[in-house]
């Protein structure tokens, strides 16, 4: 087999089309920004039917150039991914391949859009989403990851090696690089992105890490929200001594520098003293009174619906709760090991643990100040004047009120959690070396930058598109849940 | 506003002694003295061996006691060894001199003794002050760039709210927000470092800079961390002056026929940089996390750089000063932005 070129056929079509069509495209939009300095601003007018008249003058046709340009260049990419998929193994050059590997997620990705712009005028404040173009391009980014996480964990479909997997000869060997001959006959023919130090392939590594990635961000950004929650609404809600203390300590976590905090944590002596283990039974618990409060809070004065709805609640999740904190050979180990469901390995519940400790405090400010704000409200006032209790008033008056910008602070903070994870495997903290996950594939290649540049590019840009994405979809729904 | 003052002292000073606490109870936990004590002995110390190597230095007091000797409140320890030998924590380990009278009973940070570092074996107030000056001028470089320029976006994209150039550098803001420094290192090396795409201008290590730093070996390290503070403070500025640009006064100049220039120079701009100084105060902890992850990224012999390599060899000594100076830090630029806040708004008086 020979290497793969980066564009293969296309070398001499699309590729150079597309380049032209992004290069006018920038020069539009700087033409734009220089003449709306210099030129009259055209407001926007509206015919008698309601409609928008198009904007006149230069101007007004810039944009429209510029608009139809930036269609031409979702076209050309379209084309890219459909011809190469038409084309033999091999033609379509390095990016042809990749975007074949990835052919289940832009399925899966059109299909999603396709089903949410069809019903978005049902779909609330997600179908408002795809009204903005900043929050559409937001959201094909983060859901490009969500199903690449799905389909490479859960159908082993888009990775081309083993994550894991040495190739001998392969040793930082440059992208598209042919795989030796003698290995076995269905093995992938190629190392789309070149090799790693240790002869495994990037490619594979790259979008392997996307499941650890989606596993750990979101959940714990979950579980700094509840923990958030359940701290900061009373503190905000009662104040006085319970908020001055909460605060105090809030303030204290935040006062120390992150990275130090992580050094600190994040050490084998701490971790075989079950350090971690304690952490995770206090910070875990915090789901289970957020839920219980909740329930109670509200079917407090139909004792038998409470009762039946707090059991079928909480008992799922006291067992989730035991066998989670429940590991062998660690100092929290009570469950037998036949009941025991599920183990999480030592590496990722300090990981996680310290990445929810990190996070929680600036949730718990949020929602406090959140409370602070809402609990002078008529509402509120009203719920107490009705002799409604404390908790109901918190969780079922004042939390449904802040959803808007609890829901943009929770995509921005999963974007957030994602940098710190990544700032854990930079500098080797936490999970093994061998972990796929891109901060440690960072971590390995930047000791090697100056010589092979191909070793940390592909995870940094992997998770510069997700943080990214996540940050351009906040923005978004920021705008739309405003226009309300 | 004195009292104002002495109780955001007061809670300063309570939060630097918790923290510092903290920093030590994590670094003294018996396994991490277990391997100190085997990386200065020997790696093949059986356990008494390893217990009579702490006993004898001090290590094995109680919490409480050893922080406070580390404090200087609590006279330090002067243990007669079960090797025949008297060790003081007190005992200088240079010539004697006329500011240091041997074996003064007090002598903690109070006292101005920062400790020994056990992995350079040298005095930690002897290291440090240059680490922390290789730093200041990293972060003083930091500043000069990213002020100015987030000032210059947010007051352009703010300007306009809803044009054409606002919604393109807000879009420049959020990728610089979402781009980590060891992300845009990483890129920045590859694109300006290395041979890849022939625009070899920088070196992508920032090791001769500390003793001559140019812009050939400088560049890179500054434009990184600038660059991710520098989003986070443009949007603060850009929301402060969409605010200035919709109030009354802004209104009633623009009716008196006032040009557009005029208003965003003379009266916009000047109240709407007040909320930005806040947010400028308050980046310096994140900051401080960039300039670690730089300075590690580039090897450059800064404060960053020590602590990383204190952490991971746990020179108990040097991590609680690094801790220290860090706390402070951070403490100082919240005092700052909040007095700073009273002084520039006249609005806010504090009662």
């Amino acid at each position: 087999m020979d290497a793969l070129t980066w564009t293969g056929s296309f070398g001499s079509t699309l590729i150079p089309a597309l380049a032209i069509a992004v290069g006018f495209f920038l020069a539009g939009i700087i033409l734009q920004l220089i003449m709306t300095t210099f030129a009259t601003e055209v407001k926007l007018q509206s015919n008698a039917d309601g409609t928008l008249k198009a904007r006149s003058g230069p101007l007004g046709q810039l944009e429209k150039l510029n608009s139809q340009i930036f269609l031409l260049i979702l076209l050309l990419l379209a084309a890219i991914i459909v011809v190469s998929w038409f084309m033999p193994y091999g033609k379509a050059g390095i990016l042809g391949e990749i975007s074949k590997r990835f052919l289940p997620v832009w399925t899966a990705l059109i299909v999603t859009f396709v089903f949410s712009i069809m019903f978005k005028r049902k779909l609330g404040l997600y179908g408002k989403l795809f009204d903005s173009t900043v929050g559409m391009i937001g959201y094909a980014l983060v859901m490009f990851w969500v199903f690449t996480a799905i389909f490479v964990g859960l159908f082993d479909m888009i990775a081309t090696h083993d994550p894991l997997q040495q190739v001998s000869g392969l040793k930082i060997k440059e992208p598209g690089t042919a795989v030796p001959d003698g290995q076995d006959a269905e093995f992938f023919p190629h190392y789309l992105l070149g090799g790693d130090n240790l002869a495994r392939d990037i490619f594979s590594r790259v979008v392997h890490g996307s499941i650890i990635v989606m596993i750990i961000a979101p959940l714990a950004t979950v579980f700094a929200f509840m923990l958030g929650i359940t701290l900061g609404l009373p503190a905000g809600y009662y104040g006085g001594k319970l908020d001055t203390i909460l605060s105090f300590v809030a303030n204290l976590i935040l006062a120390f520098p992150v990275i130090l905090l992580f050094f600190l944590l994040v050490t084998p002596e701490l971790i075989d003293l079950g350090v971690p283990n304690y952490m995770a039974a206090v910070l875990f618990i915090f789901p289970l009174v957020f839920f219980a409060v909740l329930i109670n809070s509200r079917y407090y004065t139909q004792p038998s619906k409470n009762t039946l709805h707090l059991a079928l609640i909480l008992l799922p999740l006291i067992y989730v709760y035991a066998a989670g904190i429940s590991e062998q050979d660690t100092v929290l180990y009570f469950l037998p090991a036949s009941f025991d469901a599920f183990t999480l390995p030592r590496e990722i519940l300090v990981v996680f643990v310290s990445v929810v400790f990190v996070n929680s405090p600036t949730v718990f400010r949020i929602v406090r100040g959140l409370a602070l704000d809402i609990k002078t409200r008529d509402y509120v006032a009203a719920a107490q004047t009705r002799g409604e209790r404390p908790w109901y008033i918190m969780l079922w008056e004042i939390l449904p009120n802040a959803r808007g910008p609890l829901i943009v602070d929770f995509c921005l903070r999963i974007g957030y959690t994602t940098i710190l994870l990544g700032t854990l495997g930079f500098f080797g903290l936490g999970l093994a070396s061998e972990s796929p996950d891109w901060g440690s594939t960072i971590n390995a290649g930047r000791k090697l930058l100056l010589f092979a540049t191909h070793l940390a590019l592909p995870p940094a840009i992997a998770l510069l598109s997700l943080v990214l994405g996540l940050n351009l979809l906040a923005d978004g729904l920021r705008e739309e849940s405003l226009k309300d | 506003m004195g009292l104002f003052i002495l109780r955001r002292f007061g809670i300063m000073i309570l939060t630097a002694l918790c923290l510092t606490f903290i920093v030590f109870w994590l670094t003294n936990l018996y396994p991490k003295l277990e391997v100190l004590a085997k990386t200065q002995g020997n790696f093949r110390m059986s356990d008494e061996a390893v217990t009579t190597f702490l006993d004898n230095r001090g290590y094995t007091q109680a919490l409480p006691i050893k922080y406070g000797q580390w404090l200087g409140v609590l006279p330090g320890y002067v243990i007669e060894g079960s090797d025949g030998e008297t060790r003081a924590r007190c005992e200088l380990r240079g010539p004697p001199s006329d500011i240091n009278p041997p074996l003064s009973r007090y002598c903690g940070i109070i006292q101005g003794n920062w400790g020994f570092s056990t992995v350079a074996k040298v005095e930690v107030s002897d290291v440090l002050p240059t680490r922390l000056a290789n730093t200041g001028k990293l972060m003083f470089w930091v500043m000069l760039v990213m002020i100015p320029g987030a000032l210059t976006i947010g007051v352009l994209a703010g300007m306009r709210e809803g044009s054409k150039m606002d919604r393109s550098l807000s879009t420049v803001s959020i990728v610089s927000t979402a781009t980590p420094e060891y992300v845009s290192g990483v890129i920045l090396i590859a694109l300006f470092a290395t041979p890849l795409f022939g625009m070899q201008f920088f070196k992508g290590s920032a090791a001769s800079a500390v003793d001559d730093a140019n812009f050939n070996n400088f560049f890179l390290p500054v434009i990184t961390i600038a660059l991710y503070g520098m989003g986070y403070i443009a949007r603060m500025t850009r929301a402060s002056m969409t605010e200035v640009m919709t109030a009354q006064f802004v209104r009633t100049a623009r009716l008196k026929g006032v040009s557009f220039r005029n208003i965003v120079m003379k009266h916009a701009l000047r109240n709407a940089l007040i909320a930005p100084f806040t947010v400028i105060m308050l980046q310096v902890p994140w900051l401080l996390n960039g300039v670690v992850i730089v300075e590690t990224l580039f090897t450059y012999q800064g404060f960053g750089w020590e602590l990383v390599r204190a952490a991971s060899n746990n020179d108990i000594e040097m991590l609680l000063g690094i801790s220290v100076i860090s706390v402070f830090v951070v403490l100082m630029t919240q005092l700052i932005s909040d007095i700073g806040y009273v002084f520039l708004n006249p609005r806010i008086r504090i009662s």
